[in-house]
């Protein structure tokens, strides 16, 4: 279909309208900015020029241009009027389906029936107002009339055709004028917003050249003509250092990009660290740009640092708090004694190594090590049950009998636990030390047994004490009986000498009777054999005697008679005494007595003894030759020394001590040539120390021999 | 009882003496030695009384009043110490000499002896001669003394 026929139909009415009056309405039309205005002067035309009683004109909005409503009316009005709209969306509806096409529908003509509107007529012409550009989808307007009249259908065609046009330029131009105008608004808005950013803003262009800059980006980088020289020098330095900035941004290109500047604010001078932030924009018409902001990161450093500062306090807090807790789990773990921390539930939460031997089972364990284990954790937990259903109780110890799983032994501890209480004053966790007591007992053990060996010493030794002092009593006794033994002895010896000497005495008696003739002369053979008689009792009677001044002199019976006499008169007496030997023995026998001889304090029978002795043994032992008797004071030891000296057969080295023995003579056999018991030399010796004396013997084999009696001058009387 | 026996024992040696010779008493258990003594005693020219133990020697001292008493100190009974004692507390022997005789050589007898009032002291062995000296010694001076003993 062609658009331009109807126009051709109406140009063919044109002679029934005058030209002048279309060109009333063209020029009024153009004349006319509104679109109310033009939709009313081409109603009010249409009423004037093709006598139309009622019309209404349709015209969407700019905003919403498929729902029309009523801009002008003519012939008709009320509130029906007003709110009467035409949703072109509609497409049901006979209205709308008219003002498809640019025909238009008459309605009442050919038994079509007109829908319903505010003109209420049976006959309606429903005119399209199309725009410029035919081809929109949606018609600017829609013209009711409320006709059927050919002639003003033709006029009306003539009106659309000018009208819509119209109405579509009229309001085109009021939608860009609205466009413009939002632009506008909005373009302020931006830059409201822009300017509200308290980051410095930019837009630049290729060159680096500053096309848009928000106010704060402004004070930095754009200085005004009465800028003091400092800020102006500062904003210089701002541009110089931001394009840097963006020529190496521009250099690298590609993806939004972060980068730190520094910058100084021109009002005080400070140091001013952003974050710059670019993105390349590319638009059609301004051409390609750089939209940069800058955040302002100076207090956000500071802050970061500090954050830094503060995460790497934590850090090492942390580490510290760490090593400190690695630390106590070492020390824990080290601590040969178990350490367990059990919950409110008594359950164990934690706990070292010792104890882990002692309440954890291997997952391969035996059934034996799993049901030691269970026994171990319920002693121990009996026992934390207990101090944590004590209230008031921070502590218990007592010792438990656990077992090693490992060995199976008995393992008594002591156990010691506390409770951990938090700040409101609840029971939080026990802490609880098992202290191995094996050891302890071990050592109680051996105390007691030190103990018992100790006091079994002191047993044996209260037995040895004991028996010290009944052998000591025994000793005692058996001293004392000893000295009984001795005085027994003594007494013995003096019964004996006793005896002895009785029968002794009978026989020396009647012997020397009968010698004497008492009882008649005797034969000479009677005679020589009771001389024989007489002379071995007197023999057995000197023995006698000696063994008896022995034993006198052991048993201390011998007393001291202490008298002061000369020396020269003891020699001459005991030469006389040995008289009948000396003339026996025809040996020259001589005595030289030192000169001034100090008197002697001593026991003269006994002195008188001795040197008897010693000159009957020289004698006896002096076949020929002489014996000499000599007496002498040794003044540097106030001494007196009574020497007999003879030339006998002498005494050889090795006899000289045997001599002084008991029953000893240098010859012992039983055919020794020399009678005699043997008992002289031993009475001298002890009877010299009696008298504090002693003896010595100077003598050489065949050559003779000199006995020599040292005593002191004066005998300590005892 | 010993028998008193007052008769000379020699004839031979007697000199017309105006009184009878000295009585000695001799005591001594031992009848050996007591015989042996009076047989030299009588032997030489004293009379002789004999008594074995201290009660006899007592009665026998009372009862003859002998010149002498030779008393051996070890008597069964009354001892030879306490028969001196006795002796010699008694107004009637208080004069007379005696001379203890012992066995025993040991310290102390001596002494007791002396104590007890005894004049002489002779440990045996005594030979007769060494007897009948001391009691001329003790009879020294008295014209009665036998001269065989002198």
């Amino acid at each position: 279909m062609s658009p331009h026929a109807p126009l051709r139909g109406t140009a063919r009415r044109r002679a029934k309208i005058g030209t002048s009056e279309r060109l009333t309405l063209a020029e009024a039309l153009l004349g006319t900015d509104d679109v109310t205005g033009c939709a009313q002067a081409a109603l009010d035309w249409l009423g004037r020029c093709a006598q139309l009683k009622r019309g209404l004109c349709l015209v969407g909005s700019a905003e919403s241009p498929t729902v029309l409503r009523p801009m002008a009316t003519l012939g008709i009005r009320g509130a029906r009027v007003r709110s009467f709209t035409l949703d072109l969306e509609a497409h049901g509806e006979p209205l709308v389906a008219s003002t498809v096409g640019v025909g238009g529908s008459v309605f009442g003509r050919n038994g079509r029936p007109a829908p319903r509107t505010p003109l209420d007529s049976a006959r309606l012409i429903a005119l399209p107002l199309h725009g410029r550009r035919i081809l929109e989808e949606y018609p600017v307007g829609l013209l009711l009339l409320a006709s059927t009249d050919p002639d003003v259908e033709a006029q009306a065609r003539w009106v659309a055709g000018l009208l819509g046009p119209r109405l579509g330029a009229l309001r085109a131009a009021q939608r860009r004028e609205d466009g413009e105008r939002r632009i506008l608004r909005e373009r302020s808005l931006l830059y409201n917003i822009i300017n509200a950013v308290t980051d410095p803003i930019l837009l630049t262009d290729t060159e680096g050249r500053i096309t848009v800059a928000n106010t704060r980006a402004e004070t930095l980088l754009s200085a005004g003509e009465d800028e003091s020289e400092g800020r102006r020098r500062a904003i210089a330095l701002n541009n110089m250092l931001f394009s840097s900035a963006l020529t190496q941004r521009a250099i690298e290109g590609g993806e939004p990009w972060r980068h730190e500047l520094l910058l100084v604010d021109p009002v005080d001078g400070s140091d001013l660290l952003f974050e710059l932030l670019s993105t390349v924009t590319m638009d059609p018409r301004e051409g390609t740009g750089i939209v940069s902001i800058l955040r302002n990161v100076t207090d956000l450093r500071r802050a970061t640092q500090e954050i830094e500062e503060n995460y790497r306090k934590l850090r090492l807090a942390e580490s510290d708090a760490r090593a400190e807790r690695d630390r106590l789990d070492l020390i824990i773990d080290s601590v040969a004694d178990p350490i367990l921390v059990t919950d409110s539930n008594a359950n164990i939460v934690m706990m070292n190594a010792p104890a882990e031997r002692l309440f954890t089972a291997e997952p391969d364990a035996g059934d034996e090590v799993r049901r030691t284990v269970q026994a171990n954790d319920a002693h121990f937990s009996s026992f934390v049950s207990n101090l944590f259903f004590a209230p008031g109780a921070m502590r218990r110890s007592g010792a438990i009998g656990l077992v090693d799983p490992r060995t199976g032994a008995a393992l008594p501890v002591e156990a010691i636990s506390g409770k951990i209480v938090s700040e409101h004053g609840e029971v939080t966790a026990i802490v609880t030390i098992l202290h191995d007591r094996t050891q302890e007992l071990e050592r109680d053990r051996l105390y007691e047994q030190l103990k018992r060996a100790s006091s079994e010493l002191e047993q044996k030794v209260r037995e040895a004490t004991a028996e010290l002092t009944r052998q000591n009593e025994l000793l005692r006794r058996s001293h004392f009986e000893i000295e009984q033994a001795s005085a027994a002895k003594s007494q013995f010896l003096a019964n004996m000498s006793h005896e002895f000497r009785t029968p002794l005495n009978a026989i020396l008696g009647y012997t020397s009777m009968l010698l004497k003739g008492v009882t008649g002369e005797l034969t000479p053979q009677q005679r020589r054999n009771l001389e024989r008689v007489d002379s071995n009792a007197h023999h057995l009677l000197a023995i006698i005697n000696d063994i008896l001044d022995i034993s006198r002199i052991e048993a201390g019976k011998m007393p001291l008679t202490v008298t002061t006499f000369d020396v020269k008169d003891l020699v001459g007496e005991v030469l006389a005494e040995a008289e009948p030997l000396i003339s026996r023995s025809r040996l020259a026998v001589t005595t030289q007595v030192a000169a001034g001889m100090p008197p002697l304090a001593t026991d003269r029978q006994k002195v008188k003894q001795i040197v008897i002795n010693f000159l009957s043994n020289a004698i006896k032992f002096t076949p020929h030759g002489s014996v000499d008797v000599r007496t002498q004071y040794v003044a540097a030891r106030n001494e007196i020394a009574i020497a007999v000296a003879d030339t006998g057969i002498g005494v050889s080295r090795e006899d000289r001590d045997r001599i002084f023995e008991d029953f000893r003579q240098a010859d012992n056999s039983p055919t020794r040539e020399y009678t005699g018991a043997g008992l002289g030399l031993a009475i001298c010796r002890r009877l010299a120390g009696m008298l504090d004396g002693h003896i010595a013997l100077d003598s050489e084999v065949g050559r003779g021999s000199t006995f020599t009696l040292f005593l002191p001058r004066e005998v300590k009387r005892a | 009882m010993t028998p008193r026996r007052t008769q000379p024992a020699k004839p031979e040696p007697a000199a017309a003496a105006p009184r009878p010779a000295p009585l000695v008493l001799i005591v001594d258990d031992f009848a050996d030695n007591r015989e042996m003594y009076s047989q030299f005693l009588e032997f030489s020219g004293y009379r002789v009384a004999e008594a074995q133990n201290g009660h006899e020697a007592l009665e026998k001292a009372f009862a003859l009043q002998p010149d002498l008493v030779v008393m051996d100190l070890s008597l069964p009974g009354l001892d030879g110490w306490e028969a001196t004692r006795r002796l010699k507390s008694d107004e009637r022997t208080r004069a007379t000499p005696v001379i203890a005789l012992t066995g025993h050589a040991l310290a102390g007898h001596s002494k007791g002896a002396i104590d007890a009032g005894c004049d002489a002291f002779i440990t045996k062995p005594c030979l007769p001669e060494r007897l009948l000296q001391e009691i001329v010694s003790m009879l020294k001076g008295r014209p009665d003394i036998p001269e065989r003993g002198r």
